[in-house]
């Protein structure tokens, strides 16, 4: 009695957040629903018996996707009002689908019945002694190894694909390159000046950083003179 | 065993999926509602295999549904990095815009 009105409440909440996530206005508040989203299905999950997917579901779904849905959501700088754009335009097509694809799915809901011979037909009947996670871990991981590593698998190269595709080079970094230090010669580096003797040292022949140029904007002034005196003559 | 026949979830989950197919068409301009509809109709899927495998007591269903988690997890990842690639590239999110990424 109780779980059936657990069920209405986890179906009743699940359905409207899913709504919600199509919805509402802020991507943000779309991935916190999404969240309650997949909290009740796992209460669904738990009603049917499934307490491992329950679990999982919360772990992997809560815990990762929808973390990672909330990380791009923020990170990225989105304009969100026009994101609404062309909502009135698009929502009539939508509908239609939707209500089609409803439809097709009432019929086929009110015409299906199971095989009579269906208890026979089972790949993995459900042993009753033994808790769901400890079943679904013999059957896992003794009759469908192969399909658990290339699961692993497919999780494997999807890190290495977002890695990949996410990771830029940064040319601007300054890093140190040892190898570059260490092949570096006085001669790449070092320029030796020869100047004569009472040869006039005109201002270009400096080589000192570039002044700034609100500071060069008042060197003529300065002429010959050192550079600091220049500037306080020009506060006084 | 169900604590409601096996119709309640069919019909639970056959709402959902139709709220994730009309979430894709009423959000053409957002990727990351998209990818979240997809999210949405694999849940549906799920739903669906655990209720047909707790109703026939045959667990193969269960597995099918934790490798169908798997994959969306793995989508999920992947399409986000895209999305982060597009956003860098073009400074938005607009699925229209995607046509201008062919060669």
């Amino acid at each position: 009695m109780i779980a059936t009105a657990a069920f209405y409440v986890f179906a009743a909440v699940l359905l409207g957040s899913a709504a919600l996530v199509v919805s509402a206005r802020n991507p943000v508040h779309s991935v916190l629903f999404l969240i309650l989203a997949f909290f009740n299905a796992a209460g669904l999950f738990l009603l049917a018996g499934a307490e491992f997917l329950a679990m999982i579901l919360v772990i992997v779904y809560v815990g990762a996707v929808a973390v990672l849905f909330l990380f791009v959501v923020m990170m990225l700088d989105i304009d969100f009002t026009r994101m609404r754009e062309g909502i009135q335009r698009y929502a009539p097509v939508g509908a239609t689908v939707g209500v089609i694809l409803l439809v097709e799915l009432a019929s086929v809901f009110g015409s299906w019945q199971l095989l009579p011979q269906s208890a026979s037909l089972r790949g993995a009947v459900a042993p009753g002694a033994v808790s769901n996670t400890a079943a679904l871990g013999d059957l896992l991981y003794t009759h469908n190894v192969l399909l658990f590593q290339l699961a692993g698998l497919v999780l494997l190269v999807a890190m290495i694909g977002a890695i990949v595709l996410t990771l830029r080079a940064r040319k601007a970094s300054r890093r140190q390159d040892i190898s570059r230090q260490v092949a570096q010669r006085v001669e790449d580096t070092l320029v030796l000046v020869k100047v004569g003797l009472g040869a006039a040292v005109t201002e270009a022949e400096f080589q000192r950083p570039l002044p700034e140029p609100a500071v060069a904007a008042a060197e003529p002034h300065g002429g010959g003179h050192g550079h600091g005196g220049t500037h306080a003559a020009e506060v006084r | 065993m169900l604590p409601v026949s096996l119709g309640h979830y069919l019909a639970v989950s056959a709402v959902l999926l139709v709220l994730g197919v009309f979430g894709i068409f009423l959000n053409r301009k957002n990727v990351i509602v998209i990818l979240m509809s997809i999210e949405l109709i694999l849940l549906a899927v799920n739903l669906n295999l655990v209720a047909f495998s707790a109703t026939l007591g045959d667990l193969a269903g269960q597995i099918f549904a934790m490798f169908v988690l798997t994959v969306a997890a793995a989508e999920a990842a992947i399409g986000l990095a895209i999305v982060v690639v597009y956003f860098r590239n073009r400074g938005s999110i607009e699925v229209e815009d995607v046509t201008l990424m062919k060669g």
